[in-house]
């Protein structure tokens, strides 16, 4: 089998964001990780070809510097990757999708694509969909649970207040991957030693010949969502505790 | 004023009050209902009510239940055929699937999970980085698609014509995927993105049955009950209670967090929440560094505390 999984570089969740300028934060000092969902590919595409060999390879958009994202994803057990460099912080999902597409079809198909369920940075929901619509792919996103037979996958999706609906379709297709799906692995210090010398291909998004300023969505500002100032504490005994918050919210937040 | 569709999504032969919002942000211009593989008649009151000039009732040929694709292709198809400039819906599970094949469809711009969609100047805003930061985006291009995240839009009446119109199509299915199966949910009774209120437990719940306390109180007030990482963790709620950065980004009207300390990644499922509420017996407890209202208490008091006050 060759799996392909699409691998977003993004700030750390834990990291405080820095704007700088009026559309860009400061990437310099933060930590970067593979997008959490992502992970979720990763540990499922590593552990369907340890059952049944073949190889894994990641793909990635991203500046220079999201090579460390892609040997962290080495480190738990992909084979190669690739590599489409681009200069800028947000490439729209469109122009991110076609990058995606030519770097996947320049390396030659795959039996099966993984990518997160959406990306924690722009939280756009939507490039694993435009990707199956260029390859002429199936696809499901928000997967929690796979099986693979005789060509087939069968996966279930939630899909709200607890209910799940189970999806059957052929192979090649992609899967966007849930919490749920199994529990990614932590590297040991010799998985990490061996990620430090394999393959990274890369390839300049220039040289695909798409046109960066045919942008479906652009980000105009970033602002910072202010921190609450730290709570109005409600004092007394219980029963005027609760009698004082019921009244608040009724009366002055208005949300009961 | 332009042509905008708003998908609408019924449960139970009402229109869902999330939907409602979102015809209010579509407030202005000329609405379009889109209903599909429903019965409009059932829901043309309401919809007339919140603002729809016209309700299409779409019908395709085929399973239409069982295939995401054949719904986008139909709805795509509507699109065309009335020549809406926007389309908006709900940034729930289904909303965010079909509208995400619907642009991938339709080769057109997506903006997802917004807080507020300018219609008329093409310019959304939507959390980036889990509520850490809002971006103002600029759409291109003629058309574009939008859900809208639940309860960020108060619905208000405009009343409206609300002419159904029949509209049949026989785009094919792709045959792509087909549901087989759909799993009926736990305890949960309402969808935590979709609830105007959530009432969580966190690790300090101790047992699965002591959801029940929070239960009682959700039911009381329409809310729907969540779960930390921790409580999950532990096996005191399913997965698909976890609010968070691994588990649902909800945005309520009001978030009561019972026994929660208040970590980054569970902030990253909730911040955007209008009001929050804490309940820690730990007067220390980081999240009343950042919520809106605070009790320094013992949650098996203070919850059964609230519940006998709202029921008076
Ligand atoms: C990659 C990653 C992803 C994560 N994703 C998520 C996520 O999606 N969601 C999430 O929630 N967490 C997530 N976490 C975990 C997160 O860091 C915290 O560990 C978790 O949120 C803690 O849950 P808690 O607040 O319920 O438990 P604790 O931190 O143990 O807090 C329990 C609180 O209850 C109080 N308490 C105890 N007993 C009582 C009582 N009787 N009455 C009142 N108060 C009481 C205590 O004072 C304490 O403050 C993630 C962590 C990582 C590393
Ligand atoms: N720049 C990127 N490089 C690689 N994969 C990406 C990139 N952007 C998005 N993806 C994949 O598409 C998924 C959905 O992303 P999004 O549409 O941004 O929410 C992510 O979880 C990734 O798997």
């Amino acid at each position: 089998m060759k799996i392909f999984v699409c691998v977003k570089h993004v700030p750390d969740t834990a990291a405080s964001i820095k704007l700088a300028g009026e559309t860009g934060f400061d990437d310099s000092e933060i930590k970067f990780i593979a997008s959490p969902y992502d992970e979720y590919g990763i540990e499922e595409a590593v552990s369907l070809v340890e059952k049944n060999d073949g190889e894994v390879v990641i793909v990635t958009v991203g500046k220079d510097n999201a090579v460390s994202t892609i040997r962290s994803a080495m480190a738990m057990g992909a084979h190669r990757a690739i590599l489409v460099k681009i200069d800028s912080q947000f490439l729209d999902s469109s122009l991110t999708a076609k990058a995606l597409k030519a770097a996947i079809e320049q390396d030659g198909a795959g039996d099966l694509i993984f990518t997160g369920k959406g990306s924690v940075d722009t939280e756009s929901f939507q490039t694993q969909y435009r990707l199956a619509e260029l390859l002429e792919m199936p696809v499901v996103n928000e997967v929690s649970s796979l099986s693979i037979d005789d060509g087939k996958a069968v996966v279930e999706r939630e899909i709200g207040g607890g209910e799940k609906q189970v999806i059957e379709m052929n192979l090649p297709c992609i899967i966007g991957a849930d919490r749920g799906l199994n529990e990614p692995r932590y590297p040991k210090f010799p998985d990490i030693m061996k990620a430090k010398k394999k393959k990274i291909h890369e390839i300049e998004f220039s040289s695909l010949e798409l046109d960066e300023s045919k942008s479906m969505v652009e980000i105009e500002k970033l602002e910072l969502v202010p921190e609450r100032s730290g709570a109005k504490m409600i004092e007394g005994s219980v029963n005027d505790q609760a009698d004082q918050l019921v009244k608040i919210l009724k009366q002055d937040e208005k949300v009961l | 004023m332009s042509k905008t569709g708003v998908l609408i999504e019924i449960d139970n032969i009402e229109v869902k009050d999330t939907t409602l919002g979102v015809l209010t942000a579509a407030a202005g211009e000329e609405i379009y209902a889109l209903v599909l593989d429903n019965d409009a008649a059932k829901v043309k009151d309401k919809l007339a009510l919140y603002g729809a000039e016209h309700i299409i009732s779409i019908t395709a040929t085929g399973d239409v239940a069982a295939s995401p694709d054949l719904q986008a292709q139909s709805i795509a198809a509507a699109i065309k055929e009335y020549d809406l400039k926007a389309v908006l819906g709900t940034a729930s599970s289904t909303g965010k699937d079909l509208f995400a094949r619907i642009a991938s469809i339709m080769d057109e711009p997506l903006v997802s999970d917004c807080v507020e969609v300018n219609i008329a100047e093409k310019k959304a805003k939507k959390s980036h980085f889990s509520g850490k930061t809002f971006a103002d985006l600029k759409i291109n291009g003629d058309f574009f698609l939008c859900t809208i995240r639940p309860n960020s839009i108060e619905p208000a009446e405009a009343p409206a014509a609300g002419n159904i119109i029949e509209f049949n199509t026989d785009v094919k299915d792709p045959g792509f995927i087909k549901i087989i199966e759909t799993k009926k949910g736990g305890k949960e009774k309402l969808d935590l993105t979709e609830a105007p209120v959530i009432i969580t437990g966190g690790r300090a719940i101790r047992a699965a049955e002591n959801y029940k306390m929070l239960e009682e109180c959700a039911d009381l007030i329409g809310a729907a009950v969540g779960a930390s990482r921790a409580a999950v963790d532990a096996g005191f709620a399913p997965h698909s209670m976890q609010v968070g950065q691994t588990g649902k980004t909800v945005s309520p009207k009001l978030y009561i967090a019972c026994g929660v300390s208040g970590a980054v990644q569970h902030f990253a499922g909730m911040k955007t929440s209008k009001v929050i509420v804490a309940i820690n017996e730990d007067k220390d407890a980081p999240i009343f560094g950042k919520c809106d209202y605070g009790i320094v208490g013992d949650i098996f008091e203070v919850v059964p505390a609230i519940t006998s006050k709202l029921k008076e």
